[in-house]
């Protein structure tokens, strides 16, 4: 008897070892290359940087099987960096930013045996191409939770009385501000679920967003947000990725102004230990895992993949010494909510337009007008973005939030 | 009777004439020199093997058929924009605005390609981004060179400011022509039509910006050497008055060359977008215009020469990606290098122009 469990267990050992074997053979000549915008020292990029690395430890890519290119403008040299990255050897080629995605859509259509990600883009479904993939995080999620920690600080001071009467409009709604990059669905989304966050605590708020038009400009962003705190801002968030617009605010703290700000995808606390709240953060290791776990085992990657809280793929960070009492219990509350389905973000029950409810919304366009033309997005009274296509569509510009341009 | 000493250590005095191989072999030596001192950087700062890193420059560059290809193609960029600039540099005219006359030309280009992508049969589209690149580049030059004929500014300044007007009108029209809407970049122009993008030749991409660089280089050297008009533009460079002595209409020469560096200038925006990019933006050019002043001094304008000075340029810059991304260096490291070698290179003019007359061991008595 003895004899048999010993022989089962060394076969046993065996078989494992040998499908170790092959499982690390079938992943060893694997190359992917990741084409960045930036480099580590922007926090967009460093998220992504930790994402794939975090991930290739987990599906079992080494260190030397991934080629990284750092500060590749958004323009012809990505195409050309894909194309060298192909002739590198790579089978598995991934960008960071949007902008990226017509440079990845040429290298895919020439390079059919390479599966190109462009990461936050929105035309793999449209090019029709089997070889060119999407992902986006349903970062809506982490920017509402991100503004309800927001909201929590706002009913802090409006009870402590520190909202200065300036920042009060003639409506009587309390200013905020908000730092965007450029114009489109992707920061209208996120500003979005951030005002809606800041509104399900605080019902009195009027949200102004100016463009800074550049994803990564320290210098610009500290500028949008020293404008916004003196239009009376008292809460500033971002869709940019420097740490400008913090330091401005925590300097703006230290002279005396009540402002405090909502980061994205880095901690801001480093930079503005009083005014930083939170961040809002991607946790981009959901998606690579997924895909380098596909590109190992030799699966077809999803055309589109989105995820947010219910699989891990969204955060924020730690909360400030700033932040209201309560704020932590607020939050996990509003994130069970989310996971459970009870809470939906986009509920057109939350918001206007011209004062009217939104009833109808075609969130793709097929013909390139830049106004949906198919896919209703509104299914049941509720907005479901990043449902039709991983990239988010709420282009929508709701009541309550003013675009400076 | 004590001696004092007057001749210097060391006297520098104008050679008069060097033999085109004495010449070639000074610069020869400052190549090995350059990637000497360079070997002892590398080692010093990061602890490399300088003929790895020497390796991974040439893998970069030439190491196989595609990147030999992508060299070649920013190679005759470059080359086009100094063929451009050459004339006007002869004619000692400093035409700091390539920049500018490049990004216009990709303007009009891409213009053309987005407007009548549709509408126009094929050659005659090629034809209008042609014509309509040439004439863009010219009107940006031919300002700055009716203005310093006419009214004597400083040609330098103006078409300095003149790169400033093309790159905020760059802005303007990539924010116009946005796609998709409020993303801030013009993406690939006719992704799907492929509208307006010159064609492979003979199985190979950018086969054509080759060809129709190769043709202008040819072109310019007969141009600038053996034609009536050359030979104006080098009176005109060497001096303005004996220019009007011998009856040449100075102004009509600057306006003239201006037109023609300009046009050339504008047709490499026109290999840029339709023939590499096509796409248009702000680095379209991409400081070319400036590296291409390089290209047409160190070359003297012989635009055969240009040739071997841009492959260089281009061969360096594909070398520092490469090592770069080999070694996980950030790109200051390699740009070092690029620049000690270009340092060097640009050092050995000096000794094939100039000479260092030593004194002699022995003394000075001959004062």
């Amino acid at each position: 008897m003895k004899r048999i469990i010993t022989l089962l267990l060394a076969l046993a050992m065996i078989l494992s070892l040998v499908a170790c074997g092959t499982a690390a053979k079938g992943s060893d000549d694997l190359k992917v290359g990741v084409i960045l915008v930036g480099d580590e020292n922007v926090g967009y990029d460093s998220a992504h940087i930790a994402g794939i690395k975090t991930a290739a430890a987990a599906v079992g890519i080494a260190d030397d099987q991934i080629i990284w290119k750092y500060n590749i403008e958004e323009d012809e040299s990505c195409y050309d960096t894909a194309t060298d990255l192909v002739e590198q050897g790579c089978t598995y080629i991934i960008s960071d930013s949007y902008g990226h995605q017509s440079y990845m859509q040429q290298a895919a259509s020439e390079n059919p045996d390479v599966t190109f990600i462009s990461m936050t883009g929105d035309a793999a479904a449209l090019s029709g191409l089997a070889n060119f993939k999407n992902a986006f995080n349903y970062t809506y999620e982490s920017r509402y939770v991100s503004g309800v920690v927001a909201g929590m600080k706002l009913a802090e001071m409006v009870a402590n009385g520190e909202v200065p009467a300036t920042s009060i409009d003639a409506d009587g709604n309390i200013k905020i501000g908000y730092v965007g990059a450029y114009p489109y669905a992707e920061v209208v989304s996120g500003y979005t679920g951030f005002y809606l966050g800041v509104k399900s605590i605080v019902p009195n708020v009027a949200m102004t967003v100016t463009y800074t038009n550049s994803w990564y400009d320290p210098t610009a962003e500290a500028e949008a947000a020293n404008s916004l705190i003196s239009q009376g801002c008292v809460i500033t968030s971002q869709h940019a990725d420097s740490t400008g617009a913090p330091s401005a605010c925590e300097a703006a703290l230290e002279a005396g102004t009540p402002i405090y700000c909502v980061g994205y995808n880095i901690d801001m606390l480093s930079v503005a230990p009083k005014a930083a709240l939170t961040s809002a953060q991607n946790n981009w290791s959901v998606y690579y895992t997924y895909a380098l776990g596909c590109a190992v085992k030799g699966e077809e990657i999803k055309t589109d993949w989105a995820a947010g809280y219910a699989e891990g793929a969204v955060q924020i960070s730690a909360l400030g010494e700033s932040c209201a009492a309560g704020t932590a219990e607020k939050v996990d509350e509003v994130i069970a909510a989310i996971k459970d389905g009870s809470l939906k973000i986009f509920d057109t029950a939350n918001y206007t337009v011209g004062g009217a409810p939104v009833t109808t919304y075609l969130a793709i366009d097929t013909d390139g007008d830049w106004v949906g033309d198919t896919g209703e997005a509104i299914v049941n009274g509720v907005f479901e973005e990043s449902v039709l296509r991983s990239a988010p569509y709420f282009g929508i510009r709701i009541d309550g939030i003013t675009e400076l341009q | 009777m004590s001696h004092i000493q007057t001749e210097p250590f060391v006297r520098i005095t104008k050679r008069q004439d060097i033999k085109t191989a004495k010449a070639w072999l000074i610069r020869l030596i400052s190549v090995v020199l350059a990637l000497a001192v360079c070997g002892v950087v590398i080692y010093a700062m990061v602890k490399l093997n300088p003929i790895k890193v020497y390796a991974a420059m040439w893998k970069g560059a030439v190491g196989t058929p595609k990147r030999m290809l992508v060299t070649a193609r920013d190679t005759v960029m470059l080359l086009c924009i100094g063929i451009g600039l050459a004339p006007a540099f002869k004619m000692r005219f400093w035409n700091i605005g390539a920049e500018g006359q490049i990004l216009v030309g990709g303007i009009a280009t891409a213009a053309c390609m987005i407007y009548f992508g549709k509408t126009l049969p094929s050659w005659m589209l090629f034809a209008a981004m042609f014509v309509a690149s040439m004439l863009a580049g010219a009107l940006w030059s031919v300002v700055p060179a009716f203005f310093k004929a006419r009214f004597k500014t400083n040609e330098t300044l103006f078409t300095l400011m003149m790169n400033y007007v093309a790159i905020q009108l760059t802005s303007f029209f990539v924010a116009k022509w946005e796609n998709p809407f409020g993303s801030n970049t013009v993406g690939i122009i006719n992704q799907m039509t492929q509208a307006g993008w010159l064609p492979s030749l003979f199985g190979t991409q950018y086969m054509v910006n080759i060809i129709l660089v190769l043709l202008l280089t040819v072109g310019m050297y007969v141009y600038l050497k053996y034609s009536k008009h050359g030979y104006e533009i080098a009176v005109v460079g060497e001096s303005e008055r004996t220019a009007k002595y011998v009856g040449i209409n100075v102004q009509k020469v600057v306006v003239r060359t201006m037109s023609l560096s300009g046009a050339i200038c504008g047709l490499a925006g026109f290999i840029a977008v339709a023939g590499s990019s096509h796409t248009i933006s702000t680095s379209t050019a991409g400081g070319r215009g400036f590296t291409a002043i390089i290209v047409a001094w160190l070359a003297k304008f012989n635009t055969f020469v240009m040739i071997l000075v841009s492959v260089l340029l281009v061969f360096l810059e594909k070398g520092a990606i490469q090592i770069a991304s080999q070694f996980d260096l950030n790109d200051y490291a390699s740009q070092m290098i690029t620049g000690i070698i270009l340092f060097f290179i640009l050092g050995s003019e000096f000794f094939i122009n100039y000479r260092l007359i030593f004194r002699h061991r022995k003394g000075g008595e001959a004062a």
